[in-house]
């Protein structure tokens, strides 16, 4: 969510290059990424033993967890053996952790087939849902924020200010289920209420099933934005750079373009990076209610069958998904931002 | 005595900012909203014309002047479902969000006055619990030791956490590198006493904040469990699980899925709206610490 | 006020053939919610070649004319009344397209602080081409133009300063980019709006030269827009005094520096401190009415000692006096004034040998960074001792190293015989109470959140076991000390002026009564008439309370009117030591000799005679 800001654009967070380091830490672009990346493997490390914990060990064993009551002495045998169970608890660890590493993640406990295979296309159509919701939601709310910015207090400025704080507080499945009555059920039937695709195919064959997902997921991203562009931009509006460039006579569209608008984009960055870190949670819901059949549904579906091995594999790739997706920003609004790249 | 009156009286600053955010446009809206969806969940469970749990007509029935609402999936009657079906919801959601402050509060004004290995460690933790997206993070814990109540408070709690404790660390670290607090410190006055008397005076309007926002997320990421079916375990009502359950009669009685969307969707509108009203009364501006902190890092500028 | 441009005219002969650039006739600005006028009845004109000085304090609204001479308005207020012709054309009639055209073509512009005005995220040399590009037409080879003003503006541009970020240069070279990116198109006036605020002694003294020579050369008009009445004195024909949004006294800078007739001129001048007298300063009390919020009559008369009962009601219009004009009721009675100041007495150096603060070989860092090399220096008991210094001198490292606010340092520190540890925490209670520190800033030292009662009266509870009683006591005895009443007690920060700040934070430090008190830049915040009343506030206190002082300042007159003793530094090292007079008389080291003939100072022409006879 917006509110978890950025650790790292913390000015304590760059260090100060000696002249006897080699030439990547010297280089501020290189230098945030490798350290940034260190810490990023750290932090995946770390999530990566919470996770074999949490489902491996918490209560009894994974095995118990799986079959509940109907756990017979021989059964439960034959899990523990499929689910390493019987081994020492570094031991099962290593096998997940290269298993992670080489794909071989045994098979799912629901019905049998192998982790990854099961979860690669669930994991293609949820990037195409992520990711066409996260550009769009981006290009979106730049410009509304940005034209809410030229336009303060203005009826426009205050309208789109009351509907994103509105919509920022709905909860993913209620703004699903409003478009579902207003376009595929109640009010009018011009799309699907529910995007199952063919076995087989991806998400991107049928484009009119990935209309709905996606409209709630931009929805859902472009108050944040559009809030972040907004007030990054009336600081920059309002700035004295701004007021210089007027003063020297620089046409308006140029002073907005070239002078106020790079120096809104920087915090903005952040924030769209933190909202595609939100799309990965949001698919969740967005997928269940949609019935689209990716990592969240996948994930959803885990959960009720206790299917551990899916379970783990899919909360793993959105930590990491995270952890990149952090990198990434920090490098590009540091790329946005000549300040912190160039020393003096 | 005084020219002028006071802006701020010391001890009770917290109660005048929440009178002056209540007398603003969005404090009005956002208290009404907020206190209209509460009665309807306190008050709720006393009048409902049935019993909740009991079938009392056929499925997915319209509404009539007998049932009000209609009927849900299994003929329960939809208005006594409605009306009992939110005040666990609200009880959690502050559960939640007093053990997410006070836990997160605690971590990020102690890490940035700490400073040094303290700061690092917590901040790590941070990042850890940041990596899991905070609905799946309380679906982890759920899926292995299942919808108990506390797990739900307690897991929502604690993805809650991180967000006010960078807020609030950041916040501290600012006002620990103020002159007043300095030329207190040069006194040697002990630090838990800088702490208490010097800074968190100074910290109520983002404590504030971020109180109101992690109120909203709460319901918003419980209500979204209980929508996937972990909330409370059927037959009891809930807001969450009726849209989940009634929404394939949505076309024969929308008012199973209609009524608790609504419900939900006034609760979390009024929340953030007085929140808003609080950020705009205690902040000065209509922009939340975050965001903020994000464009100050840029104006500030770090030395490369 | 049509006068005006005649009572301008006969000033100076050798502007006499020269046209009229700027005039600017009752120009009124107001905020834009209230309609309540912020600026009002704003008269003058500038001719070509010259340079007018618009002088006023924080408030004053010399910056709202500056910009609105560029047709310009900050949010909130709106030009609302008046002419601003510049060449015969008004450019308030002008539509936004033709006054687009016209900014930085025929109005440039000169901003107070160009690291904030330079766009962070775009190139040098993009911005200055854009200044030229933006106006087809007026320049045929942008790239040869752009060298021209460069080497104008004593840049070097084959150093790739083009190719450079903003933050990439120096401040002094950040204005000189200002500068050229001004007279790049060769405008017919250039608005200067504080141009060397925030600049060391020396840079500002040569990019004042620079601003002098362009104006010549160009032929443009300038206003020069400053709260420093020294560079302004030292740079323009005639200055305008602003206050609470109206010209008070508008004249030559002869006239208005050595014959002063407006009371409120005469306060500022007498609360300007000058590095070749020691002087009493007299400060004005009180503070201007914020803008909006005029009272009825003369703005100045609640802090008038002039004033009389007429002054509160009946607004004062310009009148001439002796070729000036003058917004006063009284300006015929009360004649002109001079500029006198009572010399402070020469009072016998006690040289008795003691030190109460001794420092040898003084050397500080942060992290890696030395910012200090062994410093020495000594106080005596009940004498004040300047540190001298630009920014980062280091002057500021060595208050927080002696108060114990930086702990890493080296060499020795001696404290009334004992050694001084590193840091607050290993200091005994009873010498962190000896030792008081003052803070730059009054609006950042005051906990915003606390009352002035419970910001004076916390150190009484650290370090003393005394009754509520007790401490009411000496809190109101402090207060009335400092020339803040009772009702002070239950106030807030942020219903105090800066000056109040300032006396609050003076109280926090001597109630607990030390043997010294390290004052870091405790004016630079403060307008010049509430330094003065703050330094004389301290002398006061240092001579009546038998104080060591350790006097912090960047401000090499201040010095005069407080020390006796004083110090210099630059880049961490100390280079001159010695009584006053001798450093600032005959400075030995080329530094301080620098430092002194470049600091700007009122010239003796305007004041000297005058103020001789005012300190016989």
């Amino acid at each position: 969510m917006a509110s978890e800001q950025n650790e790292q654009s913390k000015p304590t967070g760059v260090t100060t290059a000696t002249s006897s380091s080699p030439w990547w830490v010297e280089h501020p672009i290189a230098s945030l990424a490798a350290r940034r990346a260190a810490m990023g493997v750290v932090t995946l490390f770390v999530v990566s033993i919470v996770i074999f914990l949490a489902t491996e060990v918490l209560p009894g064993n994974a095995a118990y967890a799986v079959l509940g009551h109907t756990a017979t002495p021989q059964r439960l045998k034959a899990l523990e053996n499929q689910l390493h169970l019987n081994r020492g608890l570094l031991d099962q660890y290593w096998v997940w952790l290269s298993g992670l590493f080489t794909g071989k993640l045994g098979n799912s406990l629901a019905n049998g087939d192998p982790v990854w295979g099961q979860v690669a296309p669930r994991l293609v159509n949820s990037s195409v849902l992520v990711f066409a919701a996260g550009i769009i939601g981006s290009v979106l709310g730049v410009v509304l924020g940005a034209v809410a910015a030229l336009r303060k207090d203005g009826w426009y400025d205050h309208i789109s200010s009351v509907i994103s704080l509105a919509v920022t507080s709905l909860p993913e499945f209620v703004i699903a289920i409003a478009l579902i009555i207003l376009l595929a059920t109640v009010v009018s039937h011009v799309l699907p209420a529910v995007s199952l695709i063919p076995p087989g195919t991806y998400a991107w064959s049928q484009p009119k099933l990935l209309i709905l997902p996606v409209a709630t997921l931009v929805l859902v991203i472009v108050p944040y934005i559009l809030r972040m562009m907004r007030a990054a931009m009336i600081e920059a509006l309002e700035s004295d750079y701004v007021e210089m460039a007027r003063l020297k006579g620089v046409p308006e569209w140029r002073v907005v373009l070239v002078h106020a608008l790079p120096n809104a984009i920087a915090p903005t960055i952040q924030v769209i990076g933190l909202n595609y870190l939100y799309l990965a949670g949001g698919i969740v819901i967005v997928e269940d209610v949609f019935n689209f059949p990716g990592i969240g549904q996948g994930l959803v579906n885990a959960v009720n069958d206790r299917d551990i091995p899916v379970i783990q594999l899919i909360v793993v790739i959105l930590a990491a998904f995270y952890v990149f997706m952090n990198i990434l920003t920090d490098v590009i609004a540091l790329l946005a931002t000549p300040r912190r790249r160039i020393a003096r | 005595m005084q020219a002028r009156p006071p802006k701020t009286s010391n001890r009770f600053q917290w109660l005048h900012t929440l009178g002056a955010a209540a007398r603003t446009r969005r404090g009005v809206i956002g208290l009404g909203l907020t206190t209209l969806v509460v009665l309807v969940a306190v008050i709720g469970p006393l009048v409902e014309p049935y019993p909740s749990t009991s079938f009392e007509t056929i499925p997915f029935a319209t509404p009539s002047g007998q049932f009000l609402l209609g009927g849900d999936i299994l003929g329960r009657d939809v208005l006594s479902r409605v009306l009992d079906g939110g005040w666990l919801l609200l009880v959690m959601a502050v559960a939640a969000t007093a053990f997410s402050i006070l836990i997160g509060g605690a971590a990020g004004i102690s890490a940035a006055y700490l400073r040094g290995k303290t700061d690092g460690i917590i901040m790590r933790t941070v990042d850890v619990i940041l990596a899991f997206p905070s609905l799946v993070f309380a679906l982890l814990l759920v899926s292995i030791i299942g919808p108990k109540t506390w797990l739900i408070i307690l897991a929502v709690g604690i993805v809650q956490a991180p967000p006010v404790a960078r807020v609030l660390r950041s916040a501290t670290l600012d006002i620990s590198e103020r002159d007043y607090v300095k030329a207190v410190e040069l006194q040697g006055v002990r630090p838990a006493k800088v702490m208490r008397s010097e800074i968190l005076p100074n910290l109520i309007s983002p404590l504030m904040v971020e109180t109101g926002l992690r109120v909203t997320y709460a319901i918003v990421i419980m209500a979204g469990l209980a929508f996937l079916g972990f909330g409370q375990p059927p037959p009891a009502a809930n807001w969450g699980y009726m849209i989940q359950e009634n929404r394939i009669g949505l076309s024969s009685n929308p008012w199973g899925v209609v009524a608790p969307a609504i419900l939900i969707a006034l609760l979390t509108i009024g929340t953030n709206t007085f929140t808003d009203a609080i950020a705009r009364v205690a902040i000065g501006v209509d922009r939340r610490p975050e965001e903020a902190a994000l464009i100050d890092d840029l104006k500030v500028g770090a030395p490369a | 006020m049509s006068s005006n441009d005649t009572a301008v005219s006969g000033t100076d002969a050798r502007s006499e053939a020269a046209r009229v650039r700027l005039e600017t006739r009752d120009l009124r600005i107001e905020l834009s919610s209230s309609g309540v006028d912020v600026v009002s009845d704003v008269s003058f004109a500038v001719r070509a070649g010259e340079v007018l000085g618009l002088v006023g304090e924080s408030g004053s609204g010399k910056t709202t004319v500056a910009l609105a001479l560029l047709g310009h308005a900050r949010r909130g207020l709106k030009i609302s009344g008046g002419q601003i012709n510049l060449d015969g054309k008004d450019i308030l009639a002008l539509k936004s397209s033709e006054l687009r055209a016209l900014r930085g073509a025929k109005v440039a512009y000169v901003p107070q602080d160009p690291s904030a005005a330079l766009n962070p995220t775009l190139r040098i040399g993009l911005q200055l081409r854009e200044a030229i590009s933006s106006h087809p037409g007026a320049v045929t080879d942008i790239d040869a133009r752009i060298r021209e003003v460069l080497k104008d503006a004593r840049l070097d541009a084959s150093t790739g300063i083009l190719k450079r970020y903003p933050h990439q240069l120096s401040g002094g070279q950040q204005q000189r980019v200002a500068l050229a990116m001004a007279f790049s198109c060769r405008p017919s006036l250039i608005v200067l709006d504080e141009p060397t605020t925030g600049l060391d002694v020396s840079t500002q003294r040569h990019v004042l030269e620079t601003v002098r020579a362009l104006c010549r050369s160009y032929g443009v008009a300038a206003v020069y827009v400053s709260h420093d009445l020294a560079v302004v004195g030292g740079l323009v024909s005639e200055v305008a005094v602003m206050y609470s949004g109206r010209i008070i006294e508008l004249g030559t800078t002869e006239q208005v520096f050595s014959s002063p007739v407006h009371p409120y001129t005469r306060g500022l001048l007498a609360a300007v401190p000058s590095p070749d007298r020691s002087e009493i300063l007299t400060g004005m009390e009180g503070q201007p009415p914020r803008p909006g919020r005029r009272p009825k009559g003369c703005s100045f008369a609640p802090r008038c000692s002039y004033a009389i009962e007429t002054c509160t009601t009946l607004t004062p219009e310009p009148v001439m006096l002796d070729r000036r004009l003058v917004r006063c009721l009284r300006a015929g009675e009360i004649g002109q004034g001079t500029p006198r100041r009572q010399g402070i007495l020469a009072a016998a150096t006690m040289d008795h040998g003691a030190t109460l603060l001794e420092l040898r070989g003084v050397s500080a860092s942060y992290g890696r960074n030395p910012v200090l090399h062994g410093v020495d220096l000594s106080v005596a008991p009940e004498s004040c001792t300047a540190v001298v210094g630009e920014s980062g001198s280091g002057k500021t490292t060595l208050a927080r190293c002696i108060v114990g606010l930086h702990s890493n340092w080296t060499g020795e520190m001696r404290f009334d015989g004992n050694e001084l540890a590193r840091g607050t925490r290993p200091r005994q209670k009873d010498l962190l109470k000896r030792i008081q520190y003052i803070f730059q800033n009054p609006y950042t030292s005051l906990n915003p959140r606390k009352t002035i009662g419970q910001i004076i009266s916390q150190p009484l509870e650290h370090f003393f076991n005394m009754s509520a009683g007790e401490r009411a006591t000496r809190v109101a005895g402090v207060l009335d000390d400092v020339s803040l009443g009772g009702d002070f007690l239950n106030r807030y920060p942020d219903q105090l002026s800066g000056g109040e700040r300032q006396r609050v934070a003076i109280a926090r430090a001597i109630v607990v009564e030390p043997d010294l008190l390290v004052c870091d830049e405790v004016t630079s915040a403060l307008d010049v008439s509430v330094q003065a009343v703050i330094v004389e506030l301290l002398r006061r206190l240092q001579k009546e309370r038998h104080l060591s002082m350790i006097f912090i300042t960047h401000n090499l007159a201040l010095v005069r009117s407080i020390a006796r003793s004083a110090i210099v530094l630059s880049e961490g090292r100390l280079v001159e030591a010695g009584p006053v007079e001798q450093v600032l008389e005959n400075p030995q080291d080329p530094y301080t000799i620098r430092l002194i003939r470049d600091v700007p100072k009122l010239a003796s022409s305007h004041l000297g005679a005058q103020v001789a006879l005012g300190s016989a």
